[in-house]
């Protein structure tokens, strides 16, 4: 008696009569179509970058004031006191409470958030696009005008120590404090996250003195992308915050001294049952003439799926979700970062398999293939990066934040087009040699320490 | 004219239907240099077997890992080197795989799906490895965080008592360790028929045109034999007529959560009905003036943060009958959860007896016009939802209707939502921290 086949078996399912067919070929891929962008800098030193970009009635808002600690050094009161200058900078003016704030904005389906880190305060969101002088007129009152209401300062600081606590019990921002502090040591750049305690020590007379000192228009710059007429929109930022004023410019942190190369420290993460690994070794900006070939060289690395070092943890072993390679940029430069998450039983594993690929960089250089693949992927994925009015209104606040413009978005397929196979391969050589890393391991030390010491390369807790 | 009264975008939808049954879904749009493909089947992680649990995720993966004419790795590499991004998903009723690419790859992304969809390279190699990397993204999104899992995984089988409702979509380590390449065979040959998926085409069709890009479709998909489609079993159940509650410990958790799990009408049979309860958990939760943050954030101080969300992977119509409205909290330990229940109940009950004044249902709904548009504004986006609505209930309008829809709403209907939680039971789950205290 033999049972119906309900199906076929895998092995039938793979093929057909016809056997394999063709690909078939790429037709030309359209320029990235990139508006002109407008600026404008008022009396007051606030700059606004204005950009017509139609499709979706809105409008997006990022507004970057460079807001860098004084000290020479990390100071979790300086992190503690900003991050309560962010949280309560929407809780309340003169004129408008919390509530009054929020209403205000909803009205014109706006969303407004402020978020601080080392390098800048920013103010962003989105608004249908007929709603831009609302906008504008809350966002000068906050800016001009925000009391940071002693009761909001208190809950928001009981809320701020509940919601470290629950960002600190995240393995990656235990792996991001401890990669940053190997880069950069003391610098205030470190400083991503305040600690519970500086923030419990923070007063809202503190707080508005924070405002008053940061909140400044000299050196800010607004960046309005959407459905709007770019000249009209700067006369309006012009009308509604021309008045905001100061004695003195905003800060601009410095920038920070490079990582040297050196051992991995291992962070000790009691049961943990997956580690994360990050490499980090000096980057290149975008104005270094070797930049476009690196980035080609990071591709072919670990900077998207179809990637060696991908390829190799992922797709063959089996040991991550994710593996993913990239710049971070600093002021005066960038750091290039390896990140993977992997099981705690293949951690050293793993890191041998990462270490193996940035030697094969050099001892393999990528092959014109390997370019090929990586240079279409960065024009096309530059054209669908772009495809939207967020997209392009972040990348041109990047971009700006740099002293860079949209010419040098403008011009970046042909240079991707025009780096040649063998710079590629001299930019791998240089930048990718295992030499020059430094890094961290976050894990259960006990599961995954003696390994990784008889590996080698490890500084053990 | 209100900044709420956008004009519905006009989109124009092109449907068609292949003698394999395969069903096709255009919908052009000359605003944009990019193109997207997406096949949507009509599998979700619902439909895996009992003991399979996590079937459809992992399935998913070894969809990528190769077909007759596309070896190991390719179908990556094709996407990429022709400047284009990809990914898949598994929903509760659905599965989608899809890629945006410049409109120049158009040609290339039909038959990257089509092959697959075709002839997928199962192989005993590809399973182990992607059972390997399916227990990676666990550990790192279930098993390793705080929160993990919480609400999607962690609610469902307190609501729910039969097996599609209530089990983990993730899936146990222990059945996906033995599921075996005849699983992945009977699973495709059941439920990746032709006549079970979608294929959507939306964005820059170039020379093509809709003609062109239908007679592409037929082309790369027609010859791929019609099979029977499976019948889709009813996942109905009834709705419990009390409160069920469960306690979870994290080991990784500083502070208590909680989560509530409610029951919403069917959105096949009752659009209207239903999203109803997509506008309440926004008068609930979304914004500062939201009844639940200004309640229990900054009058009572009780709780850190509070969302609601219609749906339980968190996207109005993404779903077909049963779904889950959620309600979800974390609070200081000092707090106890009857005490965030209780003020949940009283605000509902205020808006269930007042419902929401119009000029707040006016600004919620203008902040969801322009959500949804910013959405729209990436073809990725758009496609997907355009596809799941056409997949799950035949009506890909439903997403270009969802803003006017939601404007439309009334300050009753939301009245109604609020007093038909409350007349109904629910599910508490309760997520205690392993070791007490905020540690820094």
């Amino acid at each position: 008696m033999t049972a119906v086949r309900t199906h076929r078996s895998a092995e039938e399912i793979g093929r057909t009569e016809r056997g394999p067919r063709e690909l078939p070929a790429l037709g030309r891929t359209a320029p990235v179509p990139l508006p002109e962008v407008v600026t404008g800098t008022l009396p007051n030193g606030l700059t606004v970058i204005a950009a017509r970009r139609p499709g979706v009635p809105l409008v997006e808002t990022v507004l970057r004031i460079p807001a860098a600690s004084p000290a020479d050094s990390a100071e979790a009161g300086w992190t503690a006191g900003m991050e309560l200058v962010a949280e309560t900078m929407l809780t309340g003016t003169a004129s408008r409470d919390r509530v009054g704030i929020d209403d205000e904005l909803a009205g014109v389906g706006a969303e407004l958030g402020v978020g601080v880190d080392p390098e800048w305060l920013q103010v962003g969101g989105s608004a249908l696009a007929s709603g831009l002088p609302v906008v504008l007129d809350v966002l000068a009152d906050v800016l001009t005008g925000a009391t940071h209401p002693d009761d909001e300062v208190f809950r928001e600081r009981s809320r701020l120590a509940e919601r470290i606590a629950v960002a600190r019990a995240q393995p990656r921002t235990v792996a991001r404090e401890a990669l940053m502090r190997r880069r950069f040591g003391d610098h205030p750049i470190v400083s991503e996250m305040p600690t519970a305690a500086a923030v419990a020590g923070i007063a809202p007379e503190r707080v508005r003195e924070l405002h008053a000192g940061t909140v400044v228009p000299g050196g800010a710059r607004l960046v309005l992308v959407g459905d709007i007429d770019p000249q009209a929109a700067i006369a309006e930022v012009t009308a509604r915050l021309g008045g905001w004023s100061d004695d003195h410019p905003a800060r601009r942190l410095t920038a920070p001294p490079m990582p040297s190369a050196g051992d991995l420290e291992l962070v000790h993460r009691p049961g943990s049952v997956q580690s994360q690994i990050r490499l980090t070794a000096p980057g290149l900006d975008r104005t270094d003439e070797r930049y476009t070939a690196f980035q080609l060289a990071n591709l072919v690395f670990g900077g998207y799926f179809s990637s060696r070092w991908m390829e190799n943890v992922r797709e063959d072993k089996g040991y991550t979700y994710g593996a993913h390679s990239g710049q971070e940029f600093v002021p005066g430069g960038a750091v290039l970062g390896l990140d993977v998450d992997v099981a705690s039983d293949v951690t050293a594993a793993a890191l041998l398999e990462t270490r193996y690929e940035l030697g094969r960089m050099i001892a393999v250089p990528p092959t014109e293939q390997e370019v090929e693949s990586a240079r279409r992927y960065a024009i096309g994925s530059l054209l669908i990066s772009l495809d939207s009015q967020s997209a392009l209104a972040g990348t041109l606040s990047a971009l700006d934040a740099v002293g860079l413009g949209v010419d040098w978005l403008r011009d970046r397929p042909q240079r991707l087009e025009a780096v040649t196979v063998e710079q590629v391969a001299e930019a791998a050589a240089e930048l990718f040699a295992p030499a020059r890393f430094t890094g961290v391991v976050v894990g259960d030390a006990e599961a995954i320490g003696s390994r990784l010491a008889a590996l080698g390369g490890v500084s053990l807790p | 004219m209100s900044v709420t009264d956008q004009p519905a975008a006009t989109l124009p939808l092109h449907r068609a239907t292949l003698p394999n049954g395969l069903r096709v879904l255009v919908v052009p749009d000359p605003a944009t240099p990019a193109v997207g493909v997406a096949v949507h089947v009509d599998v979700g992680f619902r439909s895996e077997p009992e003991g399979r649990t996590g079937f459809a995720h992992l399935f998913e993966h070894l969809m990528f890992q190769g077909s007759e004419s596309l070896e190991k790795l390719e179908h990556f590499r094709q996407v990429q080197s022709a400047g284009g991004i990809f990914n898949g998903s598994t929903h509760q009723d659905y599965t989608d795989y899809f890629e945006v690419l410049p409109g120049a790859a158009l040609d290339r992304a039909l038959f990257l799906e089509a092959d697959r969809l075709r002839a997928p390279k199962l192989t005993e190699e590809n399973l182990r490895n992607q059972v390997d990397v399916v227990k990676e993204e666990i550990r790192l999104n279930v098993h390793n965080r705080p929160y993990g899992g919480f609400p999607w995984i962690l609610l469902p089988p307190v609501l729910y008592d039969s097996f599609p409702n209530a089990h983990n979509g993730y899936g146990d380590f222990s059945e996906l360790e033995q599921a075996s390449l005849d699983d992945a065979a009977a699973f495709f040959d059941t439920f990746y028929a032709p006549g079970n998926a979608l294929v959507t085409v939306h964005g820059d069709l170039g020379e093509h045109g809709v003609e062109g890009t239908l007679a592409l479709v037929e082309r790369h998909f027609g010859d791929i034999p019609a099979r029977p489609v499976p019948q889709r079993p009813s996942f109905a159940e009834p709705v419990p007529g009390s409160e069920r509650r469960q306690s979870v410990t994290d080991a990784h958790a500083p502070l208590p959560a909680l989560a509530i799990g409610y029951r919403v009408p069917d959105p096949t049979t009752d659009p209207g009905g239903y999203l109803a309860h997509t506008m309440l958990a926004s008068v609930l939760t979304d914004g500062e003036a939201a009844r639940l943050q200004r309640r229990l954030v900054h009058q009572d101080g009780s709780v850190t943060d509070v969302s609601a969300s219609n749906g339980l992977m968190g996207g109005p119509f993404d779903a077909r009958d049963p779904d889950t409205f959620t309600i979800t909290a974390v609070h200081p330990a000092e707090v106890s959860p009857d005490r965030v229940t209780a003020a949940v109940d009283e605000e509902l009950d205020r808006l269930a007896e007042q419902g929401p004044d119009t000029d707040e249902l006016a600004r919620q709904s203008a902040r969801w016009t322009a959500a949804l548009h910013r959405e729209d504004d990436r073809v990725m986006f758009r496609m997907l939802g355009l596809g799941a609505r056409e997949l799950l209930y035949g009506r890909a309008e439903l997403a270009l209707e969802l803003p006017a829809r939601l404007a439309a709403l009334t300050t009753s209907d939301v009245a109604a939502a609020a007093a038909r939680l409350r007349n109904a039971g629910r599910a508490v789950l309760t997520v205690e921290p392993a070791s007490p205290g905020v540690a820094e």
